[in-house]
């Protein structure tokens, strides 16, 4: 147990908060949005790449900046951008670009890595169907190949930003003839192909989020394609492994926990900060507790991936509870405010823009999207703590 | 930066918890719970021989000197094996106390034999947390007189360390005129809580308590921990029953652990559990490395492990059936031990109220 950072690492630390200063007053402001990034947040994206605070460890070839994978320097940037309270830099689309840099050809890494994480480039994952969501292998929107295109038809749906993006990763169904995870290919196409219709589906907080994605007789070239025909299943793999990481950081956590603690202190009921009421405390001090459980978990995964080592059941835990417990906070937040609580869009009183019960709203979203929580509780029950499978119905 | 348990932690983990499972089975802790015993000398000597009495006090003064990380790991180890030795109050609490608080001399006198397992030290601070069932204890001209309850490790201590009304603390012979113990009865028949009383007993103040609660307080602290690290290897083991039980049990033509209720019943305990082991290795590290945020931190400590350690001790009994609530099987004996954990030295409410304060909420 060693929680100080050596030399190497304090200097890096310097590093970059020499650069946060200097730049600061250059960040967009506020979170990025739903849509595609804008001229601002892409020079903003641009100077982070050039100092290697985005798209770090991404090759120079493809556009990255080219540094050796170091966990430990990931992290510092994290928490100095963090602690400054800046806009930090992404590297593309964290679904995609590690997919295509691991099993795309070397065109694709040259012709889709760069536009992607300078922000030129953006994406929406069609996965879900109708028919299937936690059964994501059942799925069947299908392709054909016609001579030298793919031939979609189908429909996916909850595709997050379908409206904004310029392209799509997409799972098809090219081999109906083979058991249900070997008939399906993974392909990628520009969202302006004719033949894709858009439908934005408004969510409970109020915006559409996501769309129901219509194809209809969609011709893509056949060399669209990452991995082999039929290998589709184990490319998305791939892909939720590095999605299922980002949901439940702890960082956001601990940034919203400070939050909470705020609407405690300034909340007042005739005058007296909820934070002073023996039972908003003790409900905080657990949140607390759970909170730093969390954080700290963070830092033994951490170490473990900087190990090289695979860090098991403290992975396989995150997005389960780190989204709960997203979610409660909101919850008490709430609560905290009474009958303020309710307010929202533009209200007059409205806290923190409103942020907590659309968080609260968001937050289920969470917690359903990306593998539900029931479908997490079974990964960990089978993959972490080894029991079986349940026994699969028969085919009707 | 590195957060995790170094090679010599593990093994030390290893070779107690490797002891502990030959020497110190189910069936040994139910025949000494059979015995009212609570201190059973083979256990006893096999723990003192493994050099662990002594593992936070000084090498100078016989003991080997190793932090409260090393010291969490230790008491996992005895809470998985729900070991009936005294350790949290006289390995850990007394000494804590003595090194805090004590004068030279009292140092070594007691600590050297503290570590060898010559003299067992019982722990009464509890009057400084909640006062129940007593008028608390009042110290006058070098003798004590008042009542201490659910003194740790009380009932089998040669020596007591009590705290006062004032908070300060002090050495009582647990065999000195004035001095009447009596075993309180509780659901955890591995561990020695008595109710103390003392009619002028004679008492040696350890003087740097006197005038600061510091080292009560870090007393405090340190039991909390260990209490909590105690909760954890006991949560652990009723999750491994749990997982082995819905493996091999069989209903309906299959085994119970593909039922999706039971299979998320072992992912609710390993999801909540699992954080915790580093919430505790934080919360330990603190004490020796970053003094500054230990007091909150042990408190979180205590009273999450106390939650989710309940939450698990129902759930993985639940998981076993009517096998789960016999005392045949003996799981009862991990219920009962982390029941009794989450009341000592304060329940969970009363903690998170204390971590408040101490952020000045
Ligand atoms: C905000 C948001 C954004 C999203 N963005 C995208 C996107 O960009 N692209 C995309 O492709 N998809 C996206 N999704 C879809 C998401 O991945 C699915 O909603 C999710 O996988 C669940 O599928 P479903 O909605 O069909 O629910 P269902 O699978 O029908 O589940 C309904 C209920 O049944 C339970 N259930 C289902 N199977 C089991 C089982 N085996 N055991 C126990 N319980 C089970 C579920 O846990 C849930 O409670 C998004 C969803 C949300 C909420």
């Amino acid at each position: 147990m060693d929680l100080a950072y050596n030399e190497e690492y304090e200097a890096f630390r310097a590093e970059v908060q020499q650069f946060l200063k200097e730049n600061k007053s250059k960040a967009p402001k506020g979170r990025a949005g739903w849509g595609n990034p804008d001229e601002e947040s892409k020079a903003w994206q641009q100077l982070l790449i050039k100092h290697g605070y985005a798209a770090r460890t991404i090759p120079k070839e493809y556009g990255g900046y080219g540094a050796e994978p170091d966990i430990l320097k990931n992290h510092i940037i994290a928490e100095e951008f963090a602690n400054a309270k800046v806009r930090p830099g992404h590297s593309g689309d964290a679904r995609l670009v590690p997919v295509v840099l691991e099993l795309g050809t070397e065109e694709q890494k040259h012709a889709l890595v760069g536009p992607t994480i300078r922000g030129e480039m953006t994406w929406c994952q069609g996965y879900s169907e109708p028919g299937s969501g936690s059964d994501l292998a059942s799925l069947s929107t299908k392709a054909v190949l016609e001579g030298d295109e793919w031939v979609i038809n189908g429909q996916k749906i909850w595709t997050s930003g379908a409206q904004y993006a310029d392209m799509c990763f997409c799972l098809v169904r090219t081999e109906p003839d083979a058991p249900k995870h070997k008939g399906i290919s993974y392909l990628i196409f520009t969202m302006d192909t004719p033949g894709i219709e858009v439908r934005p589906l408004v969510t409970m907080t109020g915006e559409a989020i996501f769309n129901e994605t219509f194809f209809t007789d969609v011709r893509v070239p056949k060399e669209q394609i990452i991995g082999k025909r039929g290998e589709g299943w184990f490319v998305a793999n791939a892909t939720l492994k590095h999605e299922r990481g980002s949901l439940g950081d702890p960082n956001q956590l601990e940034a919203r926990f400070r939050a909470l603690v705020s609407i405690l202190k300034n909340e007042k009921i005739d005058g007296k900060p909820l934070i002073e009421m023996p039972l908003y405390r003790d409900q905080l001090v657990r949140l607390q507790a759970r909170m730093l459980s969390m954080k700290y978990n963070g830092m033994r995964i951490l170490t473990a991936s900087n190990n090289n080592k695979e860090p098991g059941l403290p992975r396989w835990i995150v997005k389960l509870v780190g989204c709960e417990l997203n979610h409660q906070m909101a919850a008490l937040a709430i609560d905290a405010m009474g009958e303020l609580g309710v307010l929202y869009d533009e209200s007059p009183y409205l806290r923190d823009y409103g942020m907590w019960q659309r968080n609260y709203m968001l937050d289920l979203g969470l917690i359903i999207g990306g593998g539900t929580a029931q479908i997490q509780k079974n990964m960990i029950g089978e993959r972490a703590l080894g029991l079986p499978k349940e026994p699969k119905l028969k085919a009707s | 930066m590195e957060f995790a348990l170094s090679e010599e932690q593990r093994m030390l983990q290893d070779s107690i918890t490797g002891y502990l499972e030959s020497k110190c089975t189910l069936d040994e802790v139910r025949q000494a719970a059979e015995d009212n015993v609570t201190k059973p000398s083979d256990v006893w000597q096999g723990i003192s021989e493994l050099g662990i009495l002594g593992i936070v006090i000084p090498e100078e003064l016989g003991g080997v000197g190793l932090g409260f990380l090393d010291a969490a790991l230790v008491a996992e180890a005895l809470g998985r094996a729900v070991a009936p030795v005294p350790f949290i109050g006289s390995s850990i609490m007394a000494p804590v106390a003595l090194l805090n608080a004590g004068d030279e001399r009292q140092k070594e006198t007691w600590l050297p034999k503290i570590a060898s397992g010559d003299t067992v030290f019982g722990v009464g601070v509890s009057e400084q947390i909640g006062r129940r069932e007593t008028d608390g204890i009042v110290s006058s001209a070098g003798k004590l007189t008042g009542k201490a309850m659910f003194v740790v490790d009380g009932l089998d201590a040669d020596m007591l360390i009590i705290a006062d009304d004032n908070g300060a603390l002090h050495i009582v012979d647990a065999n000195a005129n004035g001095v009447t113990r009596q075993k309180l009865k509780t659901i955890d028949k591995t561990r020695a809580l008595a109710e103390i009383i003392f009619e002028d007993a004679e008492a040696e103040l350890l003087p740097r308590s006197e005038k600061s609660n510091e080292a009560l307080l870090k007393t405090i602290d340190a039991g909390r921990i260990m209490l909590a690290a105690d909760s954890m290897g006991a949560s652990d083991v009723m999750i491994e029953k749990a997982v082995a039980y819905a493996k091999e049990r069989k209903q309906f033509n299959r085994v119970i652990g593909s039922f999706q209720a039971v299979k998320h019943m072992c992912a609710e305990m390993a999801s909540e559990l699992e954080p915790c082991r580093s919430l505790l290795w934080y919360a330990a590290h603190s004490m020796n490395h970053i003094p500054e945020e230990s007091r909150v931190l042990a408190c979180h400590a205590k009273a999450h492990l106390s939650e989710v350690g309940r939450f698990v001790a129902r759930t993985s009994t639940e998981v076993h059936g009517g096998m789960g609530f016999t005392d045949l099987l003996g799981l009862h004996y991990w219920f009962k031990r982390i029941g009794l954990d989450r009341q000592l030295l304060g329940a969970p409410e009363l903690i998170r109220e204390e971590a408040a304060v101490a952020q000045g909420w």
